[in-house]
């Protein structure tokens, strides 16, 4: 693995509500190499779509704004480009899935016509030529009957078959990043196995990156390279998969893996992580899981703990820590 | 866990979707179609199935809360079909139901405590200060604090709303509780939560659950014994152990290996089912799995399989388990 074809630095995402500023993305940094499947991990508002929003700078403004940070794609930093070149690397060099496919599609224009819009602005393809790819891509996806489906309207499809439409948009372009935001949340479990492989066969087939936003750690342990886990809007753990699984080291990380029934054994209770997440606002102190960790030290209601590599490759962010690698030391 | 509690026996529900012409039937939608299953007291039963398998209607219709079209539900001792909306009403008290949704299931104009009382007025339960005391010790026993009493549902996080469901439900002592999806709606570290708080109560105060979901790891996690359903039909009905590690319906099998573990060493083989679930106004003649189904024989286009034992408990709907056929047979002849 060589130089990362993304690379997310201190990133911070706000949002200008009534009630304060929020900051939902709260100095994020992330890479993902060229070929490779990242998974991002996290439970509702902790910050992981807001950060794969901002990588297309898509976040609605108002309220939100990109307060700090950089990310790079290719050397190039994205939140310097003019609005014009953004359009030519959305849904060309980067593109993004959903989690909803049926608010993410128009319903006004059918299958082929809106597969064709993206072909025709990047690629320059001429009427034929677009059907064409796009049939091509329609079966690439496993959709049946490409020629026929081409001319139908969103509302005619089941939602695994919207998904791979929506699949079958974003790939048009051969991107070289793909975001995919929950892409199975809304399916059932056999179309929801359908799409990871599809998702799995393109990562191997074409070298395309993935980059895969989910709060479900078996999709996660199936499909992802590397993981990093979010809390509250910051990275708490970052490795790879056999890291977070096997050696998980953040208290967020270990009550989280815990807390998941498995079908491969009983467990009596499942273990729980007490309490909810906290209300961000800027004038937190301290770690954002303090409230809730069962290792709490008085420290760490003062002291927001860096993100440290403990082993090559895995970053904690925790004063534990920094306490045992004192004591280490000593 | 001795005799049953609940006792369903060939429930339907069709919802017509053409009009009736000149006394020729219309098309009907069999969302639930002539299932049979029993729960014993104190046990917990899960439902499973994808989305549009009819685990939702049962549970509703097995409680009036829509009509079931046809067969009988026996709730501990009385035919639940055969009441009429005022003795039903009575029969309430002992079968209560836990939603999915704690957003849209929680009315936002009341407080909390208005909430709770209501099914406690409803049934004329004591007066308004022992209905305060049973309030409280409701709201300590779900984990809620007393200050919550006087907020109102928008004030609270997803968990603590599906706590209020849970004590609403709770509130009138009932027997039976279905459990309609009630932690698919929150996040990993608060679904714990709420199902170790479902499995205390369970034990404080000897409930019996229908459990609803279509998370095949919490289902197994929190039941004894599971029914699989597939197009508004139980295919397979077993305890959890013996549907886990040896599941006879094919379509038991591939949903089973659909599900990923969250064990990056557990990459297991997979049987990826082909196509989509078909349309229940258009259910396919015989076996309803037969067009997804990978061990596919012509029997399965032309006959329904029943529901039958195939060894120890466990049920199955299959023709690839001859004792089906053996039986179906002995009936024609």
């Amino acid at each position: 693995m060589t130089q990362p074809i993304l690379q997310i630095e201190d990133l911070r995402t706000h949002f200008f509500t009534d009630r304060g500023e929020i900051p939902a993305v709260d100095g994020v940094s992330l890479h993902v190499h060229a070929g490779e499947v990242l998974g991002v991990v996290g439970e509702s508002g902790c910050g992981k779509s807001v950060t794969s929003l901002s990588v297309l700078r898509l976040i609605p403004s108002p309220p939100g704004k990109i307060v700090g940070g950089a990310i790079r794609f290719k050397e190039r930093d994205i939140l310097r480009l003019k609005e014009r070149e953004m359009r030519g690397i959305r849904g060309n060099a980067i593109s993004m899935i959903f989690q909803e496919p049926m608010t993410s599609l128009n319903p006004l224009f059918t299958v082929g016509q809106q597969i064709r819009e993206a072909v025709s602005a990047h690629r320059g393809l001429g009427k034929k030529e677009a059907r064409a790819h796009t049939v091509d891509m329609l079966r690439k996806v496993g959709i049946p009957r490409p020629e026929s489906i081409i001319d139908e309207y969103p509302h005619q499809l089941s939602g695994g078959m919207r998904q791979r439409v929506m699949i079958a948009m974003a790939i048009s372009c051969g991107p070289e990043l793909l975001i995919a935001d929950e892409p199975t949340t809304a399916l059932d479990v056999t179309i929801q196995a359908q799409i990871l492989d599809l998702i799995r066969r393109l990562n191997e087939e074409n070298g395309t990156a993935v980059m895969m936003i989910t709060h479900d750690l078996g999709v996660v342990a199936e499909m992802c390279d590397r993981v990093a886990v979010m809390y509250a809007g910051k990275v708490v753990e970052e490795g790879t998969v056999r890291h977070i699984f096997k050696n998980p080291l953040h208290p967020y990380t270990q009550g989280l893996i815990q807390s998941v029934p498995r079908m491969n054994e009983q467990r009596r209770r499942l273990f729980s992580i007490p309490g909810h997440v906290p209300i961000l606002h800027t004038q937190m102190r301290g770690c954002r899981f303090a409230d809730r960790c069962q290792h709490v030290m008085p420290a760490c209601y003062e002291q927001l703990p860096e993100l440290v590599e403990l082993e090559a490759g895995h970053r904690s962010r925790c004063l534990l820590h920094e306490v045992k690698f004192k004591e280490d030391v000593v | 866990m001795s005799e049953p509690l609940l006792q369903v026996e060939h429930l339907k529900k069709y919802y017509p979707i053409e009009r009736k012409w000149f006394g020729k039937q219309g098309a009907v939608v069999k969302a639930v179609d002539d299932i049979s299953f029993s729960v014993m007291q104190g046990e917990t039963f899960g439902l499973v199935g994808e989305s549009g398998c009819g685990k939702s209607t049962t549970g509703r219709a097995l409680l009036r809360l829509i009509e079931p079209t046809g067969g009988q539900v026996r709730f501990d001792g009385t035919e639940l079909t055969a009441l009429s909306a005022k003795e039903l009403r009575m029969k309430r008290r002992d079968m209560q139901i836990v939603f999915q949704d704690p957003f849209s299931s929680l009315d936002p104009r009341h407080t909390v405590q208005r909430i709770l009382e209501e099914p406690l007025i409803v049934h004329g339960i004591g007066d308004r200060q022992e209905r305060q005391r049973m309030i409280r010790e409701l709201t300590d026993v779900v984990g809620l604090a007393q200050s919550h009493l006087q907020r109102y549902p928008h004030q609270f996080s997803g968990g603590q709303r599906q706590r209020i469901g849970i004590a609403r439900a709770l509130s009138l002592r009932p027997k039976l509780i279905v459990a309609d999806e009630p932690v698919s709606a929150l996040d990993v570290s608060i679904q714990s939560q709420v199902i170790n708080l479902l499995q205390d109560l369970q034990e404080e105060f000897g409930l019996t659950y229908l459990f609803i979901a279509h998370d095949l790891s919490v289902v197994k996690h929190i039941s004894d014994r599971i029914a699989v359903m597939y197009l508004g039909r139980i295919v397979e009905i077993a305890e959890k152990d013996k549907l886990y590690s040896a599941p006879r319906h094919p379509y038991t099998q591939a949903l089973l290996s659909a599900v990923p573990e969250p064990d990056p060493d557990m990459r297991r083989a997979r049987i990826l089912l082909q196509g989509e679930v078909p349309s229940p106004a258009d259910a396919p003649v015989g076996c309803a799995f037969h067009t997804r189904c990978p061990k596919v024989m012509d029997i399965c286009r032309a006959r329904r399989p029943e529901l039958a034992e195939t060894g120890e408990g466990h049920l199955a709907a299959c023709h690839l388990y001859p004792d089906t056929l053996q039986e179906d047979e002995r009936i024609h002849s």
